[in-house]
């Protein structure tokens, strides 16, 4: 319970903290930091077409984060993230250009899935140079993402290219049929729910299933899972994979719904700010669900910054690092006694020696 | 391809690696003296980033480079420092807190360095290798940072220092087995955030090189991933900062691979060609790593956090 309590009021505290320290940041460039925590909160939930902007990008930062997430509880540390979203959305855009896809659900299904797996397999490849090379999976998934980009960029700018693409090198654009819609008319479309349900799939597969559990026993003791004699290079494979599967969704969601093609908007570093999710909430799938909706509305309120206060757009990326530090040494706290604690700040000046119980003489 | 298109190209290759690799090499040196007292620093790319913009931001108002480099050393020695501090307090790790800084160096730069986009600031003077030659093309390809025999020289003293000096073994040590280091009366911490802090002033040099010789300009595209090919380096280094440079070299000449086949009009898979660096890193990784070993050379008690 008490352990609980810390996870929550942790990253809760950590975040207002980075809050504070980033008001004080921008102070030094001579903005009031009271407007910047005003304007972050007005871009973020203030009104329907902040809260539209801020559920848009939590969709995709919901998927990237699992791809951190999901690997995290095999004890693998995925960073790659950004390769596997943009790679998702390269297949996703290069499946629909291939072939005649059947308009409606099953179309839009076939691309997100092409997308899905475009992600899976380039994650599943940092997972197994770890397992059967020995090969760190933080580097090698970053320098992947490198790779990953270096390819999307040769293939949009050549072979994929639509050559009616003058100015701004794209695949040709998702038939009006594949691409998905808003909900209900809004700007917030359907990807969001996919990345809600895919966060509550992945919680309950940890927690519910035989297979995700033992995902959880690679991860938290290596040797537990060695002596039950658990195939734990296939079920690390497995989570390199889902959580790569979910990284690619996000970029298919991305081309299908935002950016109708795959084109470099994509690169937008969705990739690396779902670590800094995934880290918030503490590789929690469920917890990702609030934590994504709060650094969508950090990331939808720095347009409003930039326009505002005349802050540079990078402001947002100052907050999400600053944040990023603190909820790593916020860590440090977990074990400090605080009853212990407050008593020896409630206690003024030097403490005193504790009083020695003496045997009373008797009357 | 003609003869002397060929002479170009493979003086583009030469040139480019002494250009290129010479980030490489300074972030691979911080690296390694990082790892030696037993933390990783993933945050280097950040430091790289966040230096390179304060050099040229040092650069362009100072007027001198040489002021630029000294704001690159230190810094990466701060936000190295920082590294270094969380990392010692207890629960924290330090791949985590690498990524963390990684962004945090890059949010800072970009924030920061949003006005020096436009401006041009003084360059560091360049040390013309290529004056036997009579074709302009030869001499430009070959114009050399004046850092990169800096760098060489650090590297050879870096390798004599871990080897015959107090602080050298002291830091071996703080990698090799903190137990020992306690024993002989040493704070293990006091030693890894000196270290880690050394390490990121020398790979702040590397931003030098970026932003005041080459490409020499700031943007917020200047550094992807020299860092963290960097910190990979360093594994393929065995440790060794003697080592460090021939790495370096060969990483930055597979880096030229792209420019120098522009250079003679070859523009055909660009964006292939640039990510020869990040594939020859994952193949060397793949050839050096064995599954359930460590390296050989690695610091005993690399990432082990006490």
């Amino acid at each position: 319970m008490r352990n609980s309590l810390a996870n929550v009021l942790l990253p809760t505290a950590a975040i207002a903290a980075a809050l504070l320290l980033f008001g004080v940041f921008v102070g030094l460039a001579g903005v009031n930091p009271l407007d910047v925590w005003l304007l972050l909160f007005k871009g973020a939930f203030g009104d329907w077409y902040s809260w539209q902007n801020t559920l848009q990008r939590a969709a995709p930062l919901m998927l990237t984060a699992l791809c951190v997430a999901v690997p995290a509880r095999a004890g693998l540390v995925i960073i790659g993230g950004e390769g596997a979203m943009v790679l998702g959305g390269l297949g996703c855009a290069a499946l629909a250009a291939a072939m005649p896809l059947p308009s409606g659900f099953v179309g839009t299904a076939l691309v997100c899935l092409a997308g899905a797996l475009a992600g899976a397999l380039w994650i599943m490849l940092a997972g197994a140079l770890r397992q059967y090379r020995g090969i760190n999976e933080t580097i090698s998934s970053l320098l992947l993402a490198y790779v990953a980009i270096g390819l999307f960029k040769h293939l949009v700018e050549g072979p994929l290219r639509d050559p009616a693409s003058l100015n701004k090198p794209s695949t040709p654009s998702l038939a009006e049929g594949l691409r998905i819609t808003g909900i209900g008319g809004s700007d917030v479309h359907w990807g969001l729910v996919i990345g809600v349900a895919a966060c509550l799939a992945a919680g309950l597969w940890f927690r519910m299933t035989p297979s995700g559990f033992a995902v959880r026993v690679v991860g938290g003791n290596p040797r537990a899972a060695q002596l039950v004699g658990l195939p734990a290079s296939r079920l690390i494979l497995l989570a390199c994979a889902l959580g790569g599967a979910c990284a690619g969704l996000a970029g298919a969601v991305e081309v299908a719904a935002v950016h109708t093609n795959a084109n470099a908007s994509l690169i937008a570093g969705y990739g690396y700010a779902g670590i800094l999710v995934a880290f918030i909430a503490r590789q929690h799938p469920v917890a990702i669900i609030p934590v994504a909706i709060l650094f969508g509305g950090f990331g939808a309120a720095g347009s409003l910054l930039q326009r505002r206060l005349g802050l540079p757009d990078a402001s947002v990326l100052v907050l999400q690092g600053i944040a990023f530090v603190l909820i790593l040494a916020s860590e440090a706290l977990r074990d400090v006694d605080w009853k212990a604690f407050l008593a020896r700040i409630n206690r003024f000046g030097p403490s005193e020696p504790s009083p020695i119980p003496m045997p009373q003489d008797k009357p | 391809m003609t003869a002397d298109q060929l002479l170009i190209f493979f003086v583009g290759i030469v040139g480019g690696a002494l250009r290129v690799g010479a980030p490489f090499l300074f972030v691979s040196l911080g690296e390694c003296i990082t790892e030696k007292s037993g933390r990783i620093n993933l945050g280097l790319e950040g430091v790289l980033v966040l230096s390179a913009m304060s050099a040229f931001g040092a650069s362009w108002l100072s007027g001198s480079p040489w002021i630029g480099v000294l704001a690159a050393a230190a810094t990466g020695a701060l936000l190295a420092t920082l590294h270094g501090v969380l990392c010692s307090l207890p629960r924290v790790n330090d791949i985590a807190t690498g990524i963390a800084l990684m962004l945090l160096g890059m949010g800072l730069a970009f924030y920061l360095g949003k006005p020096l986009i436009q401006p041009q600031a003084p360059q560091l003077p360049a040390i013309a290798l290529g004056n036997w030659s009579d074709s302009g093309a030869v001499r430009s390809a070959l114009q050399v940072n004046a850092l990169v025999p800096i760098g060489i020289a650090l590297a050879v003293a870096l390798w004599w220092a871990f080897a015959n000096t107090r602080a050298g073994l002291l830091v071996r040590m703080a990698g090799d087995s903190a137990n020992a280091t306690r024993a002989l009366g040493y704070s293990v911490s006091a030693i890894r955030i000196a270290a880690t802090a050394a390490g990121g002033m020398v790979a702040g040099l590397g931003g030098a090189c970026l932003t005041l010789f080459y490409p020499g300009s700031w943007n917020e595209g200047v550094s992807s991933g020299q860092g963290l090919i960097a910190v990979a380096l360093v594994i393929f280094a065995r440790w060794s900062p003697i080592r460090c440079v021939y790495a370096s070299l060969l990483f930055g000449g597979a880096g030229a691979i792209g420019p120098a086949l522009q250079s003679i009009g070859i523009s055909w898979g660009y964006h292939l060609f640039n990510i020869v660096p990040y594939a020859l890193t994952l193949l060397i990784l793949v050839m050096t790593c064995r599954p359930g070993t460590t390296v050989s050379g690695s610091p005993g008690e690399l990432s082990s956090n006490h």
